[in-house]
């Protein structure tokens, strides 16, 4: 039976301790322990895109970390940005835009969509499709999602001004 | 123009772009999928699986699978045998088809890569794949069977030697004089075609939770499928319990696309552990698992041959399709069912008389196939379409003149295929006008013939399509299989005067609740916010077929609307006795009861007080009625058919074979659109998986039968990057069939992106002499058509 | 999938690392990124008893400009490579190659040692190390050695670097003279492993090439160098190479291994047609100043 071992880290926010195995990944880590379930776990190999998080900052795979490298980081999940002005605004227009079908992809793919807009505030319609790229999505026909992203990129552009 | 019929009270909400609450909700990461579920005691299965895609098993050995600290049973197909009777899958409606006994585990022989052999149950996932690795199976290999026409050979080894070969089923349709045809046409093109093998790639995997309550001996399976009642019939008759001690409740479900309807070796087994241990018992299969036992898709080799008149007219088709479905014909749909479409759409949106087609299904050691998205349909079409593209260009005919001199014009309907299948009215006159002006098409010509000069070579393509939807008991009940081809609703209104809908009908993200509450609102006259409409558990749910082959809109849209008007009728009926009015003075609109000069004479609170709370103020004997239940069959046709077309506009990369998509058009024709936002997308979605599937998908094994494309780094599906903008539009023909006038629109995306790319890859190479036409169109063999390598 | 069990360990310094590898053997391994051990792992193709984590070794991260090379540390990660300045001006190929890498996701985390000590020989850095004539740096509990980059990818996999040894930065040589660089890659879907790729450098003198190097990715059991395309490029003027040539000599020259997407047959043309629109670019560059 593995042994648990603790994990300080900071999550959406706040100061947390868990324990955990060392073999548990970030992304079942959240999911099983913290019961954050926005993140969804796809693959398990790192291509798939749907567990994808922010760590110190930066998008990352859940599935390619195991929690207790994340001892010390900053972790954010989608619900952790319920607050956040530019996630906010991505929400509504994945919602108007419908896209997103079964939902499972679609965590992933805000967050994705979110560092790009931090990073690009005023993408292209190829940036958008390139920048997403690494996110599955079998339900969609992508371009729903792609003018989701526009879409928030002009709100939050707006919200700004 | 197009028929349009005037619905009594189709106005309102049918018809506006609605956007889903789920959406809303899964926006914000509130989603609840099986593998979201906490659960107290709960244990985990993982499966030690074949290495060989065809071997004996001479040996289990478990002891030390056992004795690893916190694996709690390790469980072999015999063991589970007493649990769980097999199943067959084979139906009355196709005569001829074999089949073998199927077991949660394999017995004695493993017949493909990645077939369950053990069992093991463990206090989480990462041990019982702990157990599962200690487990020490021996097996003697036995020679494979995999290619089509090794299968076929004399002598071949066999899959199943009690079935004494490999062919499971065979069909030949003719109408007769096709040699005669043929002897005589002006013109004959033929070819052949190959389809690779996909498989679904749903984002969630294949998930459920098994928990039996030995006490009352009562199983709660919450399952990601799509037909929860299909699979509480499989689950009580074959682990032998009483259908009314089993609940399959299906939450939210993490894309399908028909491959979580099947039946599963594992998931039969998740239960029976269940049962075995008492306690809940969790099987999501990870990635490896999917490719190996997800449902496979299409591997089809067509040889066909296409008879034309000088002046371009269809004259007969003459088809022999072969293709495998792995070592079983899939419980309880069969295997039979995409060879069987294929064959009977081949042609089907033209005027052609005479028809042979000749359906072979054979058994191979590969993971068994079975019905995926827009069974047969992509097959028939890319055949149908490549032939007339061949016959077009022989003829010098431009490609959509070739396909206006052919189909099925506005005065033949109601019109009977040559394959016998039944059109009540399409619209492909239409449809091509309206996508000939949507892609400006004059335009993109010059276009290509000016880029060509430069040395660019960019391809136009057509796929005119029809689509299966709106199935009836045609489809599985006359074939004795247990599959509801009826829907139901339960409607009430509650006290608040807000309305909750129960329908059988279910959710796969496809917007299944929004539309359904959008026609309930339409139908009673409420706002579209006081409706809620709850799917997916069979302890809650009327009893029905549920959602596949684009049946859910088309069947369960009638079924909602018919109980809507029914309460509606009802609540007219309270607020007569309660206003001393008659019924008929009163309607109900945006939630209020109003007279016929149109003023408010009360809300449906009011209504809703007095009926629940203060029914001593209405007359002696008077019940308000406020839940009604109502039942709907789809009637007159067998299916109930959409059309279309598709264009594909690409850029070929002559040097490295790549292909660019550009832009890619769909005009088509469901009848009824209910909700444009949601069609919309359905549409392109089902595009995108027929883009994978031209360009990219094809689960790969090598000469041992091993699957070598076991990983989503292998198996390539389309992603954003490589995916065209994909324009809609819609012709609207509403089916007189169902009083919604609605049919399905999942599987056309889906059906004919893959002719229609094949034919711009074709159109773009033309002047090299090259042509394709097994798929997908990888790199590889585009530069072996172009003799670059 | 999940891993098999195995302790972790986040050490602290290379001191502690070179102790517990001499400790443990083979039986560990180390974790930097993690982006191509952390799915082996999950599949079980990987199986370590201890996975020591080195990334809050102090001092094992960053670019440094020294007087004749810049040093990139082991633990850079991708998405440093791509905005460091100094990789920008002197080593504009490992900038232009980072886009082609996986995605972003996977840029955050994947770093330079990880990659190479991983020698995927579809990597794109292997090939642009070759390309600049990189030395790397090894270390182990012994002390530190160089290899230059010609020498240290063996095999599919497989490094020169000895048991206990790890890679602990890598040079690469500052221009001393004008030269150009451009890598590109066919792929069928962005960010996949490349089917054929090229890394070149040309350097230039009076208008001629003086050095060419031509480092190939994709297409076979490493990244490899194609001495008879460089040889046809040199002395060639910049402004009319013998593309042709060039790509011929590569064609005849190039054995090339298939994989699951491609034969030998499409990569030796693959790899010829990325390697003459990339010559192609690099003249059109270089008329255009």
């Amino acid at each position: 039976m593995d042994s648990l071992f603790p994990l300080t880290l900071r999550l959406n926010g706040q100061q947390v301790r868990h324990e955990v195995t060392q073999r548990t990944t970030l992304a079942e880590f959240l999911r099983q322990t913290a019961g954050l379930t926005a993140t969804h776990i796809g693959c398990e190999h790192g291509v798939c895109g749907a567990c994808t998080v922010m760590v110190d900052g930066r998008i990352v795979r859940g599935c390619l970390m195991f929690a207790l490298q994340a001892e010390g980081a900053e972790v954010t999940t989608l619900e952790g940005l319920a607050q956040d002005a530019a996630m906010q605004a991505l929400q509504k227009r994945f919602h108007e835009h419908n896209a997103l079908q079964c939902g499972f992809c679609t965590s992933g793919m805000l967050i994705t969509a979110r560092a790009l807009l931090e990073d690009n505030p005023r993408p292209s319609r190829d940036q958008v499709r390139e920048h997403l790229s690494g996110n599955y999505c079998r339900c969609t026909g992508y371009q729903a999602i792609v003018e989701a992203t526009l879409g928030a990129a002009g709100d939050i552009e707006e919200g700004a001004a | 123009m197009t028929e349009q019929r005037t619905l009594p009270g189709a106005a309102g909400l049918v018809g506006s772009r609605l956007p889903r609450e789920a959406a809303r909700r899964h926006a914000r990461g509130g989603g609840r999928f099986v593998d979201d579920i906490a659960f107290a005691r709960l244990a985990h299965v993982a499966f030690v699986r074949s290495p060989y895609a065809h071997a004996r098993i001479t040996g289990i050995e478990t002891a030390a699978a056992r004795a690893l600290p916190g694996v709690l049973a390790v469980v072999t197909g015999e063991d589970l045998k007493p649990l769980c009777h097999p199943w067959v899958g084979v139906l009355n409606h196709f005569p001829g088809l074999k089949s073998a006994p199927q077991y949660p585990l394999a017995i004695d022989a493993a017949r493909w890569n990645g077939e369950p052999v053990v069992a093991v149950v463990a206090e989480s996932r990462a041990l019982a794949e702990d157990g599962a690795d200690l487990v020490e199976v021996s097996y003697e290999p036995l020679p494979p069977v995999l290619d089509l026409d090794a299968a076929q050979a004399p002598g071949a080894p066999v899959v199943h030697p009690d079935l004494e070969d490999n062919l499971a089923f065979a069909l030949e349709l003719d109408t007769g004089g096709v040699e005669a045809v043929f002897a005589e046409a002006a013109l004959v093109v033929e070819d052949e075609f190959r389809f690779g093998r996909h498989t679904a790639l749903t984002l969630e995997p294949r998930s459920l939770v098994a928990d039996f309550d030995p006490a009352l001996r009562q199983l709660t399976v919450h399952h990601a499928t799509q037909t929860p009642f299909q699979m509480q019939d499989v689950y009580a008759r074959h682990l032998g319990l009483e259908e009314a001690d089993v609940r399959v409740v299906a939450p939210d479900v993490g894309g399908s696309f028909g491959m979580k309807l099947h039946v599963y070796g594992e998931e039969m087994a998740t239960c029976a552990l269940s049962v075995l241990l008492g306690r809940p018992v969790k099987f999501v299969a990870d990635r490896l698992e999917s490719f190996q036992t997800d449902i496979h898709a299409r591997d089809h080799r067509v040889r066909a041959r296409m008879a034309v008149s000088e002046e371009g007219e269809i004259l007969a088709m003459d088809v022999v399709d072969e293709t495998g479905i792995g070592p079983y014909s899939v419980y309880p749909r069969t295997s039979a069912v995409e060879g069987n479409q294929a064959i009977r759409l081949m042609g089907g949106p033209y005027r052609m008389p005479a028809y042979r087609g000749r359906l072979k299904v054979v058994f191979q050691n590969k993971t068994p196939m079975c019905q995926y998205r827009a069974v047969g349909h992509p097959v028939a079409c890319a055949v149908t379409e490549g032939l007339v593209d061949k016959a077009a260009a022989r003829l010098g005919l431009d490609p959509l003149e070739m396909r206006r001199r052919n189909v099925v014009t506005q005065d033949m309907y109601p019109h009977r295929s040559p394959t016998g299948y039944m059109f009540e009215r399409l619209s492909h006159e239409e449809c091509a006008a309206r996508i000939e002006q949507m892609m400006g098409y004059a335009r993109l010509r010059d276009e290509q013939a000016e880029l060509r000069a430069r040395g660019i070579h960019r391809g136009i393509g057509f796929a005119t399509f029809i689509e299966i939807t709106n199935p009836g008991p045609a489809f599985y009940g006359v074939g004795g299989a247990r599959i509801s081809a009826q829907d139901g609703c339960v409607m009430k209104m509650e006290p608040s005067g807000q309305i909750r809908v129960d329908v059988s009908v279910t959710e796969q993200g496809q917007g299944t609740e929004t539309i359904m509450a959008q026609i309930a609102a339409t139908h009673l006259g409420v706002p579209l916010s006081d409706v809620r409409v709850y799917t997916g558990d069979t302890r809650s749910s009327p009893y029905g077929g549920a959602t596949w082959a684009s049946r859910g809109a088309g069947v369960g849209g009638p079924t909602v609307m018919k109980t809507a008007q029914a309460l509606r009728d009802n609540i007219l009926d309270v607020a007569a006795t309660i206003l001393q009015a008659r019924p008929e003075e009163l309607a109900l609109r945006d939630g209020c009861i109003v007279d016929a000069a149109g003023s408010v004479r009360m809300d449906l609170a009011e209504l809703g007080r007095i009926a629940y709370f203060r029914p001593d103020t209405l007359p002696a004997d008077y019940h308000p009625e406020l839940t009604v239940a109502r039942h709907y069959v789809p009637q007159g046709y067998p299916f109930a058919f959409t059309n279309g077309i598709q264009a594909s506009h690409l850029e070929v990369d002559t040097e490295t074979g790549l292909v660019r998509l550009l832009d890619h058009w769909v005009v088509e024709d469901c009848g009824t659109v209910i909700n444009p936002l949601l069609v919309d997308e359905q549409v392109r979605g089902g595009v995108v998986q027929g883009l994978g599937a031209a360009l990219f998908e094809e689960v790969l094994y090598n000469s041992e039968g091993a699957l070598t494309t076991a990983t989503m780094a292998d198996y390539l599906a389309p992603m954003a990057g490589e995916m065209p903008d994909i324009h809609v539009g819609h012709v609207v023909t509403p089916t007189l069939t169902s009083p919604l006038g609605a049919k399905g629109v999942g599987e056309a995306g889906t059906a004919a992106a893959p002719a229609a790319v094949m034919n711009a890859i074709n159109d773009a190479l033309s002047p090299f002499g090259a042509e394709l036409r097994q798929m997908p169109f990888t790199p590889e063999r585009i530069l072996a058509a172009l003799g670059k390598i | 999938m999940k891993a098999a069990p195995f302790d972790y360990v986040r050490v602290e310094s290379l001191e502690e690392l070179f102790s517990l590898m001499g400790a443990i053997g083979d039986d560990a391994l180390i974790l930097a990124g993690g982006q191509s051990l952390v799915p082996a792992m999950a599949m079980r193709m990987a199986r370590p008893r201890l996975l020591l984590d080195v990334n809050h070794i102090p001092g094992l991260s960053g670019v440094t400009l020294g007087d004749s090379a810049l040093h990139i540390g082991a633990l850079t990660r991708y998405h440093e490579l791509a905005a460091s300045p100094e990789i920008a001006r002197h080593a504009p190929l490992i900038a232009a190659a980072v886009p082609l890498i996986a995605h972003e996701a996977i840029r955050s985390r994947g770093t330079l040692g990880g990659n190479i000590a991983h020698a995927d020989p579809a990597s794109e850095m292997p090939a642009v190390l070759l390309a600049l004539d990189a030395t790397i740096h090894a270390e182990s509990g012994q002390g530190g050695r160089t290899i230059p980059a010609c020498d240290f990818f063996l095999g599919t996999y497989e490094t020169a670097l000895a048991p206990g040894e790890i890679v602990r930065s890598v040079s690469i040589p500052r221009p001393q003279r004008a030269e150009r660089s451009a890598i590109d890659e066919v792929v069928r879907r962005a960010g996949d492993y490349a089917m054929a790729g090229a890394a070149i450098r040309l350097v230039a003198e009076a208008g001629r090439v003086a050095e060419a190097r031509i480092a190939l990715f994709g297409v076979a059991d490493r990244a490899l160098r194609c001495a008879p395309a460089e040889e046809a490029l040199r002395g060639a003027e910049i402004a009319a190479l013998p593309i042709e040539e060039a790509v011929a000599a590569l064609r005849d020259a190039l054995e090339p291994l298939a994989d699951l997407h491609a034969g030998a047959a499409t990569k030796r043309h693959l790899a010829g047609v990325v390697t003459g629109r990339l010559l192609a670019g690099l003249q059109e560059e270089h008329e255009n100043g």
